[in-house]
């Protein structure tokens, strides 16, 4: 009986969520508006209360996809009851409803981890951020519930058994890369409502940049972590070793970031020099909306996408005018309480102050531009301009040039110093990197490739300019202490998560710059016994065979790899499946990773006498993409574990900087 | 004041933004009408994918009814399309591809990785055919009856349910 209830019980939870998320926007935002410390005291016992009922939600829902409850419409559409357990729990969020109501989960959770995490916020802060994600939480969840409600019932007649997940969908890159995603999408709302909060504080000293400088961080690692994993997953899932395509999806998530990126730098300015003060609240409020704007993008369906979800007019006009509600308010907010007096903190135009600005100019120069591109074709479409196709050539043009001058800039940056540098001093700093880069990055291609590649040298230099002036610094840095070690140990893990997010980019660039300038790629026919070349790698296939797995038939081929002359081998097991209740093919690429290379090999079609056509790739420094993203997240992790990171600015105010002194004296 | 102003132009850029998000609501790009249809399919004069030396025109697309299918290596969704191309071609309709920007190297290995379900493949690197048939993706799909006139036209992927209800339907109702 009340497993049979399950749905209600969850449909129920949320609507208490709901309600929750309504009394902790409206009470604690009329409280600091009015001074009442007892309204502005609601806000934290509701985020935990809502916070709670959404979990109970969630996991009301996860329960009826592992109990093959096909009652429930969401169940029956994107379940079956052949589909390993841990595919049914993320199919979940394989779906236009389960991925909203994950969605607005983990804005409970990020809320409910500022209210923990924030007692040292002054009481109207906290009240006013913790009601401007009530509100947020409030649109998403009117949204869930009224127009994609995933508790929905096929009653009386309830189907046998579902449709079954989306075969490209039923993989490991579908249990880790939305989670991960959305927790950078949804992380980057806290900034979003401190800066709201600051604004309608009327606060906009440097404080609010100190507070939310951790969050930041944090929501941009999962977002930097959540793309690279799509990014791997789309690589081994689709089966042509691709890992960007430029699609509207992946611009989606790509927004925010350059946003998210440029924000956490004009962030360290405006916390440590006290200036790009409206810049950051702009920076806050635009990152956030481009998160909205994705998921507006994915799932109203007004561009064609592989990702679409579902399209459903109705939902995409009620993600519109949340959409307007959210970002229109905040801008008028912003236009008009933005600090009216710019107070001029001075720097000269060789500083790190200018080189950030610099750099955030550019990468909001890269936003603008990913943003065209793709919405451009909507854009003409809806001026009847006639109609036009943007593609990888047009992205590429731009992104690759302006991510060159990017690392430009990059490269001084840290060498230089706040307020003012003296131009002969970085020169003196920056000369030998400089060199050693280009010497490298022209020397490189010839190496490695036997011919000389401007693209490769240019990609290299790049990397290594970004690079090389960071291990000068650290070599100055350190000259003075005890021992090399000594003075290493010295910086700050703040200081070492910059360096560290820096060397990421370095070796995205380096394994973007490799792979497509090197990767080779051959279809061949073969049958048992043949073999194929590429490389320097021969491919043998020794057995055809078919197997069963939990819900599809495969084809399946032995490979037998030897490199060179090499006596030894390792297997590669290519298949091609066939799932079953949707009738669906899907490509099982083998994949041999190694930090330098990897091979793949994908089966294409089956040639009927006993050949297949298979697509063989020999994909050089392809991990680097990945590596690069992870040490970058890392960085950004690192800069947070930093107790002076949190506390830094503390200092500056000698009442909370005692009172945390207390507090520590005490633990 | 001036300053005042210039903070509004965030907000200025967002609503126009907005408007045209709007009024791509409602037109859906899966069924968006093309401007074409019934109309002929427009003039052309290009070399096939497989043959540089043969060149091919509008007249290729007289005397039955014909599925051309926009395609290109670079598009992905392309990819996931192809069985049910197959499945089409199957079912007997006559397929002309159009391989749309791309290179003739990379459209032959995309055909002979995903398989070739087109009786003639007509090979447009720069985009012009694709152009003026209001393309603006791949893939695209336009269904042309046997007086060469735009008959349906089909934005984006052909999911593999609408192999059987919709596609197979059109072809039989313009055949006849």
């Amino acid at each position: 009986m009340l497993i049979q209830m399950i749905p209600e019980l969850g449909h129920f939870a949320l609507i208490l969520a709901l309600l929750m998320a309504l009394v902790q926007a409206v009470m604690p935002l009329a409280g600091a508006a009015t001074r009442r410390p007892l309204w502005m005291a609601y806000a934290r016992p509701m985020a935990t209360g809502q916070f709670l009922f959404l979990v109970i939600a969630y996991l009301c829902l996860t329960a009826s996809y592992l109990l093959d409850d096909f009652s429930v419409a969401n169940v029956a559409d994107n379940s079956n009851s052949m589909l390993p357990w841990y595919y049914k729990a993320s199919a979940v969020w394989g779906n236009h409803e389960g991925s909203v109501l994950l969605w607005s989960l983990i804005l409970g959770a990020w809320t409910f981890a500022v209210s923990r995490f924030s007692r040292e916020l002054p009481r109207d802060m906290l009240a006013r951020v913790l009601g401007v994600m009530g509100l947020v939480s409030v649109g998403f969840l009117a949204f869930v519930l009224i127009t994609s409600n995933p508790f929905a019932r096929l009653l009386p007649n309830v189907p046998a058994d579902g449709a079954d997940l989306n075969p490209l969908l039923q993989d490991f890159g579908l249990i880790i890369h939305p989670p991960m995603l959305y927790m950078g999408y949804v992380g980057f709302s806290v900034v979003f409502a401190f800066a709201i909060a600051a604004l309608l504080g009327g606060r906009l000293d440097a404080a609010w940049t100190r507070w939310a400088r951790p969050w930041t961080n944090v929501a941009w690692a999962f977002l930097t972590v959540g793309i690279a994993l799509g990014s791997w997953w789309a690589y081994y899932e689709l089966g042509w070793g691709g890992w960007w395509f430029w699609d509207p999806v992946e611009n989606a998530s790509l927004l925010p970031w350059l946003a998210g990126t440029a924000l956490i730098h004009s962030l360290a300015v405006t916390e440590k020099r006290g200036s790009f003060k409206s810049w950051t609240v702009l920076l806050a409020i635009s990152t956030f909306s481009l998160s909205l704007m994705g998921t507006f993008l994915v799932r109203s369906g007004v561009l064609t996408s592989v990702h679409a979800f579902a399209n459903d007019p109705a939902r995409g006009l009620f993600i519109l005018v949340l959409l307007g509600i959210t970002v229109g308010l905040s801008l008028l907010l912003f236009a008009l309480r933005a600090p009216r007096v710019s107070h001029r903190v001075g720097f000269n135009w060789l500083s790190r102050d200018a080189l950030l600005l610099v750099n955030n100019i550019l990468l909001v120069i890269m936003t603008v531009t990913v943003l065209l591109g793709t919405v451009y074709p909507l854009l003409l479409d809806a001026m009847d301009l006639g109609k036009i196709s943007v593609g990888p050539p047009y992205f590429n043009a731009l992104f690759v040039p302006l991510t060159v001058v990017l690392c430009l800039f990059m490269g001084l940056g840290p060498l230089a110093h706040w307020k003012r540098m003296e131009g002969r001093e970085l020169a003196r700093r920056a000369w030998l990197s400089g060199a050693v880069a280009l010497a490298i990055g022209a020397v490189a291609p010839l190496l490695y490739g036997g011919e000389w590649n401007l693209r490769v040298s240019l990609g290299l230099v790049a990397a290594l300019w970004v690079v090389l002036p960071l291990v000068r610094d650290l070599w100055d840095k350190s000259r003075n202490a005890d021992s090399r070690l000594a003075g290493l140990k010295r910086l700050s893990l703040a200081h070492w998560g910059m360096i560290l997010g820096h060397l990421g980019l370095a070796v995205t660039i380096v394994g973007v710059t490799v792979v497509s300038n090197y990767a080779v790629d051959r279809n061949v026919r073969m049958a048992v016994g043949d073999s194929a070349e590429l490389a320097g790698y021969t491919f043998t296939m020794t057995e055809l065979g078919s197997r069963r797995g939990p819900n599809y038939v495969a084809d399946a081929a032995r490979i037998e790899v030897r490199r060179g002359d090499s006596q030894r081998h390792f297997v590669m097991t290519p298949e091609k499946r066939l799932y079953i209740a949707r009738g669906m093919p899907m490509t099982d690429v083998a994949l041999r990773p190694g930090l330098f290379r990897d091979l793949y090999v994908a089966m294409g079609e089956d040639l009927e006498d006993g050949s297949w056509a298979m697509r063989l790739q020999y994909k050089p420094f392809v991990r680097w993409l990945w590596l690069g993203a992870l040490l970058m997240a890392a960085g950004g992790i690192l800069a947070v574990i930093d107790r002076r990171y949190r506390r830094a600015a503390t200092a500056r105010d000698p009442e909370r900087a005692a009172a945390a002194a207390r507090k520590e004296a005490t633990a | 004041m001036t300053r005042r102003l210039l903070l509004l132009l965030p907000l200025v850029g967002f609503l126009v933004l907005g408007g045209f998000l709007y009024q791509g609501l409602s037109m859906n790009p899966f069924e968006r009408d093309s401007a074409l249809m019934a109309r002929e399919f427009p003039a052309f004069e290009l070399t096939t994918l497989a043959d540089p030396e043969r060149t091919v025109d509008a007249s290729l697309l007289e005397g039955q009814v014909t599925l051309v299918n926009v395609w290109g290596e670079w598009c992905p969704t392309c990819k996931q399309e192809m069985p049910q191309l197959l499945d089409l071609a199957d079912r007997g309709v006559r397929l002309v591809g159009v391989d749309y920007k791309d290179t003739r190297e990379k459209g032959r290995e995309f055909l002979a990785e995903f398989g070739n379900p087109f009786e003639v493949n007509i090979f447009d690197p720069e985009g012009t055919l694709g152009f003026d048939l209001g393309v603006y993706g791949a893939p695209e799909t336009f269904l042309v009856d046997a007086e060469g006139v735009i008959r349906y036209h089909h934005t984006g992927y052909i999911k593999p349910e609408d192999v059987r209800e919709v596609i197979v339907p059109e072809v039989e109702r313009w055949r006849e």
